[in-house]
């Protein structure tokens, strides 16, 4: 049976930073015994192999040490599988923390990611972000002590009152910390969320400041030796996460936990956004198929490597659209997009208005 | 069944838009108790929809009433309606020639308007017995006494003994009936000429053909004759001869002079049974047709193009079904660049294209764009040829231009005095040549320029509206073509000349309407992934240009936790906003800035 990857969604959060439209509800002690083993439960039924594992949420952290331990046992993996664990800065972090990083570190995750999003501090108050950045540097400091050495940081692009100075600060601290891998997302205010009824107070930069702040961050991230491998991902060489690749490369995985989706047997599927229906089994629900030539162009273009011409023969049994190319050297001349012989990838520029270029190539 | 001819009276109902004809039409339908109550929606006369919304009457329709008099004798009154508005003069003018007698509405407090006076010249010109009905007596408003003043000013008609009504509520109906009884003449009429019958309208059935409505002058018709079009020619058998009743037709066993009636005979479509032709029979025919028949020429054209392509074939399809009832209506397909493929129509106005595009849109549920109008223009070659255009597209190099000539109307603005200073200045920017100007009355005033036919079928009348309050009325008729100095308009996106917003304009404005037009698609066209050059040109020459500025980022969605339907959905949604887009070479432009550049009128 060929290895695929698992998603694990953990809905728990200590409260919930003004941005953010995941799906997670504060934690009760209870709840989370649940769905622990709701979810080693769903795991057991999937049966399978997996060679990328990764714990998202929410805050994963949050359930402890000792319940990632107890999930990991139910998972076959694989001998090099990449075992990715979201925590919490301030839950992992702080000086009493009773985050235990070998107890998980034993249990076979080797890659920590953890949401610095910002080095400065008003920055990281405008975001709500609980704790500080020595917090942050505590818990890498235990995760490398525990034998995690992979450590990807997550970055944030447009906050209010950001300057390109105080940019370079923060990816300095992620060099310092020897992060391997940094996340760099564009902040997008969502209708639901708390920062949306307050956007108008919110001293946002504007559309050209925003571009600016992308574009310097995509040059300093390279100065720092973090190369861009995909719109907002960026890292050392090799450090690229193994499990998101997958999402951008049309690969299999399995999505198990509340919200969680999964992309299987050319089937596209996931679970309701609901802690409950996933405690009492509620089966995931249908989202139609997946992997077609669309998706795979859409999908693809959002790695720097792009759409690459014989890979795609190879998965499709034919070449790339006449058309698509025809469109491809149009946008070429306006220096959104690079054709080389056996590809078709976006620019940096091309990047910052993706949904257009994509949309129009396929 | 056939009356005594001299129980006979033809009439027809004019007036002002608005002084309430077709309510008076109901009113009559009603006395005559052609109709029973419970079938009375407002204005029956007025079958379609868009003409009830609209208040106007487009197609005319007949209706034969019988009335006791107060003499004890019943009478046949056959009512003609006309349509009311100047796009339809000819066949306004063909409805007149079917009676002998016509019944002049006026508004009680807004007294003689400009339509009041042009039918009512027009009925003069047919030699009608006119019978003033001063109307509406039931507003507060009302001035019966100084409106019948007017009349007797302006028009000379007496009104000493016009009936001041209200349709709205029934006063004094039965006074309009008796007027028409006493004073409208009956027909002069010989049945045993050979068959002269004039067409005063004519509307398509699907289970019967065209049913073409007639005035018979001489001679009669029934059904199994050879009927002949004199002026086109087609022959056709008579299936049916009959009355137009208020709901229904009533079938006879023929036709005789005087008369009103309808006809069926199979005809396919309108076209052969044009307004204003003269039936007569093959059997028996006549020597010649009665005078005043002519083709009507559309006057205005655009083209009309389905927002979605794939719409092609239904715009067709509705396009014929529409001229079956309209011969007044041409179409031929065009291509345009910029919008696909589509058809260029014709028009005999402005109202006439409003109402046949908003019909296309509402009965058919099409959804379209249509080009600016333009009307016919003649261009003196230097070989000596001449060209007519009815479309920019077709804009011949000015280097072989001599000279263009573009047509003129004669229109007359009637207003209250005080806004004389105003109108002057619309007319006046429209390159409007002052003639003259009447007092109607102390503070009526009809005001004459003539006026370049492209400066006015766009938004001058909805001009003349706002600056005068909804005041002042309006009519003008084709006068001459005259020389005049035109170049064409373009407008080029991203370099590329978008066909579809080529249009012809006077030397003088180019400039200005240049500049608005780039202002308006700056507006309108969203920021792409690349900029976008905005320029006007005449020839190769731009006379104005504006930047759409490259859009720099769009939505940067997180794909988290392997949604992809979501970022898929995205797309999709992005990409189907794209199909809605007018697609200019590599430059996408939504419906709405086409919209906003078609529609720019002097407030932009």
């Amino acid at each position: 049976m060929k290895p695929i990857g698992l998603y694990l969604h953990i809905p728990f959060c200590n409260g919930k930073c003004p941005y953010c439209d995941f799906y997670s509800v504060n934690p009760e002690s209870k709840k989370i015994t649940a769905y622990v083993d709701a979810l080693c439960r769903e795991i057991d039924k999937a049966g399978g192999i997996y060679d990328t594992v990764y714990f998202g949420g929410g805050t994963p952290s949050l359930i402890g040490s000792d319940n990632i331990e107890k999930i990991m046992k139910h998972i076959r993996r694989t001998d090099d599988c990449e075992a990715t664990l979201e925590c919490n800065p301030s839950d992992t972090g702080s000086v009493n923390s009773a985050f235990d990083f070998s107890v998980v570190a034993e249990s076979g995750i080797n890659r920590i990611s953890m949401g610095l999003q910002s080095a400065d501090d008003a920055e990281r108050k405008i975001l709500g972000r609980r704790g500080g950045c020595e917090d942050v540097e505590r818990a890498i400091a235990r995760a490398k002590n525990a034998g995690i050495e992979n450590v990807s940081l997550d970055l944030m692009l447009g906050i209010p009152n950001q300057t390109a100075g105080s940019l370079q600060k923060s990816i300095d601290f992620c060099k310092n910390s020897g992060a391997k891998h940094i996340s760099a997302y564009i902040l997008k205010i969502e209708e639901g969320t708390p920062f949306y009824n307050i956007k108008n107070t919110l001293s946002l930069p504007d559309e050209d400041e925003t571009c600016d702040l992308y574009l310097s961050a995509v040059e300093m991230l390279e100065k720092a030796g973090y190369y861009q491998y995909e719109i907002s991902n960026f890292s050392e060489k090799e450090y690229e996460s193994r499990h998101n690749l997958k999402y951008w490369r049309c690969e299999e995985y399995l999505g198990i936990g509340a919200s969680a989706h999964s992309f299987f047997g050319d089937k596209r599927f996931y679970y309701e956004r609901s802690i409950d229906d996933f405690i009492n089994g509620i089966p995931p629900v249908d989202d139609g198929s997946g992997g077609d030539e669309e998706e795979y162009i859409m999908l693809a273009l959002r790695l720097s490597e792009g759409l690459v011409f014989d890979k795609y023969e190879k998965r499709f049994g034919k070449s790339v659209s006449k058309e698509t190319i025809k469109k491809a050297r149009e946008l070429q001349k306006h220096g959104l997009v690079n054709i080389d012989d056996n590809s078709i990838s976006l620019t940096v520029q091309g990047f910052l208005v993706s949904n257009s270029v994509i949309s129009s190539l396929i | 069944m056939a009356v005594s001819k001299d129980k006979i009276r033809n009439f027809c109902i004019i007036a002002h838009i608005d002084h309430g004809k077709s309510t008076l039409a109901d009113r009559l339908l009603e006395k005559t108790k052609s109709v029973a109550l419970r079938d009375m929606t407002a204005q029956l006369l007025d079958k379609m929809d868009l003409e009830r919304e609209r208040g106007i009457t487009i197609k005319a329709h007949a209706v034969k009433l019988n009335y006791i008099a107060e003499d004890g004798e019943e009478y046949v009154l056959n009512l003609i309606d006309t349509p009311g508005h100047v796009d339809f003069n000819y066949e306004v003018s063909r409805s007149l020639a079917a009676c002998e007698g016509a019944v002049l509405i006026v508004d009680a407090s807004q007294g003689v308007e400009a339509q009041t006076l042009a039918n009512t010249y027009l009925a003069l010109d047919h030699d009608l017995e006119i019978v003033p009905v001063i109307n509406k007596i039931d507003l507060p408003s009302a001035d019966p006494d100084r409106v019948s003043a007017e009349v007797e000013d302006v028009i000379g008609l007496d009104c000493s003994e016009a009936p001041r009504v209200s349709a709205k509520t029934g006063v004094n109906i039965e006074q309009v009936l008796e007027k028409i009884v006493k004073d409208v003449p009956s027909p002069v009429a010989n049945d045993d000429l050979p068959l002269r019958a004039l067409i005063f309208d004519s509307v398509y059935d699907s289970y019967k053909g065209v049913i073409v409505y007639v005035r018979i002058k001489e001679g009669k018709i029934k059904p199994g004759d050879t009927m002949r079009m004199m002026a086109t020619g087609a022959e056709f058998t008579v299936v049916e001869t009959g009355y137009m009743r208020a709901t229904i037709p009533e079938p006879c066993s023929e036709l005789t002079a005087g008369e009103v009636g309808y006809i069926t005979a199979s005809i396919k479509t309108v076209g052969d049974a044009r307004v204003g032709d003269t039936v007569t029979t093959v059997e028996k025919p006549a020597a010649e047709p009665l005078p005043g028949y002519r083709k009507v020429n559309p006057m205005v054209f655009c083209g009309v193009y389905p927002a979605d392509g794939a719409d092609y074939e239904n715009l067709r399809d509705a396009l014929e079904k529409l001229q079956l009832n309209d011969a007044a209506l041409t179409f031929e397909p065009e291509t345009s660049g910029a919008l696909g493929f589509g058809f260029r129509c014709g028009f005999l106005g402005l109202l006439h294209l409003e109402i046949i595009q908003e019909r296309l849109e509402r009965e058919y549920d099409l959804d379209l764009v249509t080009t600016i109008p333009s009307v016919v223009y003649k261009i003196n070659l230097t070989d000596g040829s001449m060209v007519e255009i009815d479309n920019p597209t077709h804009y011949p190099d000015p280097a072989t231009i001599a000279s263009c000539e573009e047509p003129f109307t004669d229109a007359h603005i009637y207003s209250p005095a005080e806004y004389v200073g105003t109108i002057m200045d619309l007319c006046q920017d429209r390159r409007g040549v002052f003639k003259n100007m009447d007092y109607i009355t102390p503070e009526r005033v009809d005001i004459h320029y003539e006026l370049p036919l492209n400066e006015i079928i766009y938004d001058f009348f909805d001009s003349l509206k706002s600056r005068t309050r909804g005041y002042a009325s309006f009519d003008y008729e084709i006068r001459d073509y005259r020389k005049s100095n035109l170049v064409k308009l373009d407008v080029l996106l991203n370099g590329d000349v978008v066909d579809a917003l080529s249009f012809i304009i006077h030397s003088d404005k180019a400039y200005s309407k240049a500049r608005k037009i780039a202002e308006k698609l700056k507006e309108n066209i969203p920021r792409q992934m690349f900029e976008i050059p905005i320029q006007i040109g005449i020839g190769g020459k731009i006379i104005a240009r504006e930047t759409v500025k490259a859009m720099r980022k769009d939505v940067l969605a997180k794909c988290y936790g392997g949604d992809i339907t979501r970022k898929k959905k995205l797309l999709e949604k992005q990409k189907e906003g794209k199909k809605r887009m007018r697609h200019f070479g590599t430059v996408e432009v939504p419906q709405e800035a086409f919209m906003a550049v078609l529609k720019l009128d002097d407030n932009d």
